[in-house]
């Protein structure tokens, strides 16, 4: 009898390490080059990259998981995933809520998209993401903002001419800019704290972990290769 | 999925088009199909469960058990769709949690709320964060089953109910005559005769039910809008061998073209159904 509850506690025990070795990555699926559903169906991009490179040198197992940008941080808190890795930038807001590993893009400049190059953001109507420094930028200025639930959305209202410009990370933009007579302006604006990965509150030793391996990939130089590569930020 | 597909970019015309409709993202695409289908195929019947089980506890001459029905249908009925997908289903779920760490993990010592992190302990998770995705998925589309049927049930327990009160009450009091008890009298009169007067309200509910699919992407399903919106949109040349523009206005005429024959292929079922049940009542167009 004492053996069978010995070898159950064992049995319980090695189950609890095997369960803690599967990291669930959370992603939005919609933002290239940060993170974008490829041809095959699968989640890509500078995120999935990265991503697997981190849990690589953590030794974890990840699996990927996609999900509306809404309600990602909702979806992490309740446990349904246990990290966003979304191209989520800092923000004091946010970290009330979730926490955050250490950056691993640094800070830049967001960008506006139009179809002429003399359009005044300040004096038309804005569109941004939903729920994104962009959007909490404009508000703040008491700009007129459209917000849609998609990146692709807010570009295509200034397509149709329903908002005079689109504000949104450079990276994002730059993959549509050329097309159907969009063009970048020349105003930027800095804002947000670079982008980290969210973890929850209470789980401080994978952010510990997360925090490492991205100090190692900052220190080889791989991160700023990938970064390079994706064309999603400026280097360290 | 062609052996000509390996390099799109010289593919032109009908081949171009062949290989860019069998890439593995619209394989995903015509899966969600299926998806919804089944979905549909489960809900119904599941909702239709509960609302026969809600309509017999609203008439029930237990006074508990007809106030638990009552409830049911007029809380359920009276909360607005979306706030019920995007609420009651984390609550669903944590609920489900909640009652496995009760059971697996007793000794548990920190507390499950954590400012505004909700945490069991890993062996009570649902599913396990180790189980692969597909078992995820399959939790995702039984939580969206249970969240359609439970309201969907709600509507159709109002439905039943009033078409059990629309059997005509000399029907029962015939069947008591020949000595049949309540219980016999209910399954062996009233049910078979409710459906005829059921069964508009039921269509409508089953219409309805077929147009509430995309609210499958709320509860983390990815559903035939979502992948529409997902194809459709403009693709750079960088992230595909297949780049084009804003694309959403085709994929969203293709879904228009299902829904509405699929809603049209429902209305002739419901048609024909009606007819059959039509056959032989004493009532006004019945009978022949």
């Amino acid at each position: 009898m004492k053996k069978l509850i010995l070898s159950t506690a064992a049995l319980a025990l090695s189950a609890g390490f095997a369960l803690a070795d599967t990291v669930r990555m959370g992603t939005e699926g919609a933002y290239a080059p940060w993170n974008f559903i490829n041809d095959a169906g699968e989640v890509d991009g500078f995120e999935r990259e990265l991503g697997d490179e981190l849990c690589k040198r953590a030794e974890l197992e990840c699996t990927w998981v996609t999900n509306e940008w809404d309600s990602i941080i909702p979806n992490l808190v309740s446990g349904n995933y246990d990290t966003i890795i979304a191209g989520m930038s800092i923000t004091a807001e946010r970290d009330e809520v979730i926490d955050f590993t250490q950056a691993y893009t640094p800070p830049d400049p967001s960008a506006y998209v139009a179809l002429s190059a003399d359009v005044d953001p300040a004096g038309g109507i804005v569109a941004a993401q939903a729920a994104t420094i962009q959007a909490g930028f404009i508000a703040a200025q008491g700009w007129t903002l459209v917000e849609f639930a998609t990146p692709e959305e807010t570009v295509a209202a200034v397509r149709s001419g329903e908002a005079d410009a689109v504000l949104a990370d450079k990276s994002f933009l730059d993959t549509v800019v050329g097309s159907d007579g969009l063009v970048m302006l020349e105003r930027m604006e800095q804002i947000g704290g670079g982008v980290g990965m969210g973890v929850r509150e209470s789980d401080g030793e994978l952010k510990a972990t997360f925090d490492a391996a991205i100090q190692s990939m900052k220190d080889d130089g791989t991160l700023n290769a990938l970064i390079t590569k994706w064309e999603v930020a400026s280097t360290f | 999925m062609f052996q000509y597909c390996a390099d799109p970019e010289t593919l032109e015309g009908f081949k171009w088009l062949s290989c860019y409709l069998t890439t593995g993202k619209h394989m995903n695409f015509y899966w969600s199909f299926l998806t919804v289908l089944a979905l549909l195929a489960i809900t119904a019947p599941t909702a239709l469960a509960f609302g026969f089980f809600g309509a017999t506890a609203a008439r029930s001459p237990v006074p508990p058990l007809r106030w638990l029905g009552k409830a049911y249908t007029s809380i359920v009925r009276g909360v607005p769709d979306i706030a019920f997908f995007l609420f009651f289903v984390i609550a669903l779920d944590q609920g489900f949690e909640w009652m496995r760490h009760q059971v697996i993990c007793p000794d548990w010592s920190e507390p499950i709320r954590q400012g505004n992190d909700f945490l069991v302990c890993p062996e009570a998770k649902l599913p396990l964060s180790t189980s692969p995705q597909w078992i995820h998925e399959v939790y995702g589309f039984f939580l969206a089953v249970l969240t359609f049927a439970i309201v969907f049930g709600a509507f159709a327990a109002n439905v039943l109910f009033g078409a059990m009160r629309a059997v005509p009450r000399g029907q029962i009091e015939t069947a008591e005559a020949y000595g049949m008890s309540h219980r016999q009298a209910f399954w062996r009169v009233l049910v078979p005769q409710m459906w005829m007067y059921a069964l508009p309200g039921l269509g409508n509910l089953w219409m309805i039910l077929i147009k509430a699919t995309p609210l499958l992407f709320l509860l983390g399903v990815e559903d035939i809008v979502y992948w529409a919106r997902e194809l459709g949109g403009t693709v750079n040349a960088r992230f595909t061998a297949y780049p084009h523009g804003d694309w959403r206005m085709w994929y969203f005429l293709a879904l228009l073209v299902f829904y509405l024959g699929f809603t049209r292929v429902s209305e002739i079922a419901i048609e024909r159904l009606n007819r059959r049940l039509l056959k032989g009542q004493a009532i006004a167009g019945g009978g022949s």
